[in-house]
């Protein structure tokens, strides 16, 4: 059943003249009338599918008003964090900014999802689900933990379909150097059956079954009950296989689905497969749910089942009718994750500003707006890097084998969760113990502030680099010195209001070219608009 | 009850809100509140992490019977100020103050690799189970840290200088319970604690820099209400108390004399115990010092001969000192490595000299916050390659430190996975242990 806007604002009648009035009462200037500048454009955008249609009902069924729609600046820059990890170039900026191309937001998308970063990044986040990790407690090894690394990566980049991808992992035999696909099996907190399980559950189900009664947990563990692990001549290599005699502590029973259909296996089978079939059903009540609420989560900072990975009875989806027809739509797409991602990032939903039109508390989980988050650890510190034309230092703990990183490399490329830095730490690198995606922390913290508006680190990448130093020295006024600051660091121009008070601030305190565009980087990578998704 | 019934949710709401969740308080105060029930003997922890393993032989289980193939050049070990026990003889400082602190020479967990064996000391818990446990600083950081009421600005749990990285210190408890790793080198002036102390940098810029980012905060200035914005902003002014108040002045070594620098000797290790007597002082409840250099596979009697002056100067003054200032019966000094070093000297190439991993037998040193000074507790066989009489495993030693620490002893822990888990280790009835320390804590 279509359900036009318009229809829907006449259902929520007299409620939604209300709140209009209300927020125009309460907010003033951050109305929907009157777009903030920079970051928001005048005029509203129609529902791009039936997606944004079943947002903007729930919103209008309660009155709630949703934001505007950012401005070019806003989306450009938000688009790049979300979909490559990684902040736009001046070049690219000032290319995007001045076109007056239709459908150039739906172009730069294409473009994104088609870069080589689009892999690395998000191979950086699957990498934190699937607990990518050499050392303590993972333990899978520096070789190997590579291999894994480069197969995810590989599948995102070759857009392999989603079931596919879950269901080579999930019936994966072999050597963990030479199928990495098997490190799956071992990169759980143990190798008991009912370990794996929740592994498995969590990844593909968005599901904690330690929640289940017990026996609903035992029979899911049975589908791993059979999983065999040996050794090799070849140091710390392991061999992941279907073992059919294997003995547990316990014994299991292969008899039921999680969704409560009997399960049959067939002589000799391995119960993964049964299970692996099972799950990649387009009907499976959790597999197709859970990946496009997990994708949701990423790019809208939200599931629309919260926590994304705690689906259960009673934690409902807050808009169960977006959920279902993302799930259908990515079935009906076999599988092209891809596809969910241009649905979402085309979304009016997606391109609204991150200013509240409405101060409803049901405005968050319903979506009415897009949520501001730091950026993630790796993600702050390739954009330091990239603006000064700097670079980090990693080492892997292990020494042998030697893990070579080389310079040049980004922290978003990074394979393994065991190689890390102080400042990843600090700013809340999950360590992959868990495969939770509440391990990844974006919470401010006052040593956080510190180190960027003072630490030695971050200063010298500043006062020493090459880069800006060049860059400014091609400008041939002070005004346009700022702009390019401006472009290069928050890529969008400065409003005029902006460039007067830098100009200000040097007259004020008689300083040189140099001295204020050194406070002047330092004040922009410190402001909200740097550090946060906006 | 303990603070600890707080669920997850709620300490990220706390966070968020920017009150309870600040790494930092408004106000440098002493002293972390004391939980209900169990009095805290212990006010804060300065641990000597002795990062690579320091051989037992060459400091405090000395084994000059044994034969120059053990012992190599140190054959003559030293009588201490408490009779009938003796030390290494490079370390001659400490044998004046050994009535302080207690040797503990029957520590063993049979580990030789430094990632598991650390991990096993820091934590007191064995490894294999792949849940990641907190390391001891990070459980004090919760017990004695913000949510337990503690009011500083400096944060709670600190490092000096690095933090050891073999993994993640907090374990699942989260970053929150993180250390503060302060970089720089407290041997130079300035302690360039990163963040806190900037080269160059003159108040009045620091002052005139901020005003710039407030007045270019625009998309700040788009949204007054937001609750992430106002978090950050909490922990901006928290940053700038730091940066320009008072409290980071704990930092400032030269406000000390230079007799009282002098004292601790003017090495990283040295001056990182004066920093530690510090903190400690303005009640911080956790300092690491990470004491780097002891894995010494080759010239190990070389690195020997020029480190363990250095130890033993600093080392001692800090027993000294605490002990004058009255700080010693409210502070534990923990001195230990991941291990011991192989008693049998390697002669081979390679490592012409050199000392081997040793897990099987080695020695750790507590001294203060309720533990008693001048015992020996355990003992190791005529070659120190086993232990005779009384194990300590590293969780004896964890749930003794927390014991004094003054944590309740059904306290838990919550595992992100809902689980509650006893704090202390021993309370696990199938892990094999040699017991707490009874004989030497008060």
């Amino acid at each position: 059943m279509r359900t036009p806007q318009i229809t829907a604002m006449r259902h929520g009648g007299l409620e939604v003249v209300i709140a209009v009035l209300f927020c125009v009462v309460s907010l003033g200037a951050a109305s929907a009338s009157a777009p903030v500048r920079p970051f928001e454009r005048a005029g509203d955008a129609p529902p791009r599918h039936r997606g944004d249609e079943l947002v903007m009902d729930s919103l209008a069924a309660r009155g709630i008003a949703p934001a505007a729609i950012c401005s070019d600046a806003v989306f450009l820059r938000r688009v790049y964090l979300d979909v490559i990890g990684t902040i736009p170039t001046p070049k690219e900026a000032r290319a995007f900014l001045g076109s007056d191309l239709p459908g150039k937001r739906q172009t730069l998308i294409s473009q994104l999802l088609a870069r080589d970063e689009f892999a690395d990044y998000w191979a950086l986040k699957w990498g934190d689900l699937l607990r990518v990790k050499s050392e303590f407690p993972i333990n899978l090894w520096p070789n190997a933990a590579q291999a894994y690394h480069r197969w995810v990566r590989t599948a995102l980049a070759e857009n392999m379909p989603y079931d596919q991808f879950a269901r080579e992992i999930l019936v994966a035999s072999g050597s963990n150097f030479r199928v990495p696909q098997v490190n799956f099996y071992r990169s759980m907190q143990s190798k008991t059956p009912e370990a794996i399980s929740k592994g498995v559950a969590l990844g593909f189900m968005g599901v904690r079954p330690e929640k289940w009664p017990a026996a609903r947990m035992a029979e899911l563990a049975g589908f791993f009950s059979k999983v065999g692990f040996k050794a090799t001549s070849e140091w710390k290599e392991e061999i992941v296989y279907f073992d059919p005699w294997k003995t547990n502590a316990v014994s299991f029973s292969v008899t039921i689905f999680p969704d409560g259909a009997p399960a049959t296996l067939k002589r000799g089978q391995d119960p993964r497969a049964a299970f692996a079939d099972w799950l990649i059903r387009p009907e499976n009540p959790w597999f197709a749910p859970n990946a496009v609420n997990r994708v949701w989560f990423w790019l809208m900072g939200r599931g629309i089942v919260h926590q994304p990975d705690d689906f259960r009875e009673d934690n409902p989806p807050r808009n169960p009718e977006l959920l279902e027809w993302l799930s259908r739509e990515l079935v009906n797409a076999d599988y092209d994750l891809k596809h969910i991602y241009r649905l979402v990032l085309n979304s009016r939903t997606y391109q609204q500003s991150s200013i509240p039109a409405s101060e409803h508390p049901d405005a968050v989980p319903l979506f009415a707006h897009y949520p501001t988050r730091r950026l993630d650890a790796e993600v702050l510190i390739d954009a330091i890097c990239q603006i000064t034309g700097t670079t980090e230092t990693y080492t892997s703990a292990t020494p042998e084998p030697f893990t070579f990183i080389p310079e040049d490399q980004r922290s978003i490329e990074l394979m393994d969760g065991s190689i890390s830095s102080p400042f990843l730490d600090m700013f809340g690198r999950p360590p992959r113990d868990t495969g939770l995606l509440s391990e990844r922390s974006n919470l401010p913290t006052p040593a956080q502030r510190l180190h960027l508006l003072n630490s030695s680190h971050i200063r010298d990448k500043f006062e020493k680099s090459k880069k800006l130093r060049t860059m400014l020295q091609s400008a041939k006024k002070p005004r346009e010195a700022i702009t390019l600051l401006y472009m290069t660091i928050l890529s969008r121009r400065p409003t005029e209001d902006e460039v007067d008070l830098v100009m200000a601030h040097q007259a004020k305190h008689r300083m040189d070219r140099r001295r204020t565009a050194l406070d002047l980087a330092w004040a922009l990578i410190n402001t909200k608009e740097f550090l946060y998704r906006h | 009850m303990s603070r600890l019934s707080v669920s997850r949710r709620d300490v990220l709401r706390t966070a968020v809100c920017g009150t309870a969740g600040m790494m930092f308080g408004s106000r440098l105060a002493a002293a972390a509140v004391s939980p209900k029930r169990v009095m805290a003997k212990a006010k804060a922890v300065i641990q000597i992490w002795m990062w690579g393993g320091p051989s037992h032989l060459d400091t405090f289980d000395p084994k000059p019977e044994a034969g120059s193939d053990y012992c190599g050049p140190f054959e003559n070990p030293i009588s201490t100020n408490v009779d009938g026990t003796r030390i290494g003889e490079m370390l001659p400082l400490l044998a004046k103050q050994a009535d302080k602190y207690s040797i503990l020479r029957g520590m063993t967990h049979g580990v030789n690799g430094h990632e598991t064996a650390s991990y096993m000391v820091q934590t007191g818990r064995k490894s294999g189970g792949r849940d990641v446990y907190p390391c001891v600083g990070a459980v004090a950081s919760l017990f004695k840290g913000y949510d337990a009421g503690y009011k500083g600005l400096i944060p709670p749990y600190i490092v000096l200088t690095s933090p050891q990285g073999r993994f993640s210190e907090a374990g699942f408890l989260g970053s929150r319970y993180r250390p503060f790793a302060t970089g720089g080198n407290p041997k130079m002036t300035p302690f360039a604690v990163e963040g806190i102390v900037a080269r160059g940098i003159t108040e009045k810029r620091q002052r005139s820099r901020r005003q710039l980012l407030h007045s270019l905060d625009s998309l700040g200035h788009a949204m007054p209400g937001s609750r992430e914005f106002e978090a950050l902003d909490a922990c901006e002014q928290k940053a700038y108390d730091l940066i320009l108040g008072d409290a980071g002045k704990v930092f400032d070594l030269s406000t000390e004399s230079d007799a009282a620098r002098d004292r601790y000797g003017r090495t990283t290790f040295g001056q990182s115990c004066l920093m530690a007597r510090r903190l400690v002082e303005e009640g911080v409840p956790y300092v690491t010092i990470n004491y780097k250099g002891w894995d010494t596979h080759k010239k190990h009697f070389e690195s020997m001969r020029r480190q363990l002056p250095e130890l033993d100067q600093g080392m001692a003054t800090l027993f000294e000192d605490l002990s004058e200032r009255g700080l010693l019966d409210s502070t534990i000094v923990w001195w230990s490595g991941e291990f011991g070093r192989g008693p049998k000297i390697q002669k081979d190439p390679p490592w012409n000299g050199g000392r081997s991993h040793y897990g099987k037998a080695f020695s750790a040193v507590v001294a203060g916050g309720g533990f008693k000074g001048g015992h020996v507790v355990g003992a190791t066989d005529e070659k120190g390659l086993a232990v005779v009489d009384r194990e300590i495993y590293p969780w004896d030693v964890t749930s003794s430190l927390y014991e004094l620490m003054g944590i309740p002893p059904d306290a838990t822990l919550r595992h992100p996975q809902g689980r509650l888990i006893p704090v202390y280790p021993d309370l696990d009835p199938e892990l094999k242990g040699g017991g707490r320390l009874r004989e030497i804590m008060t």
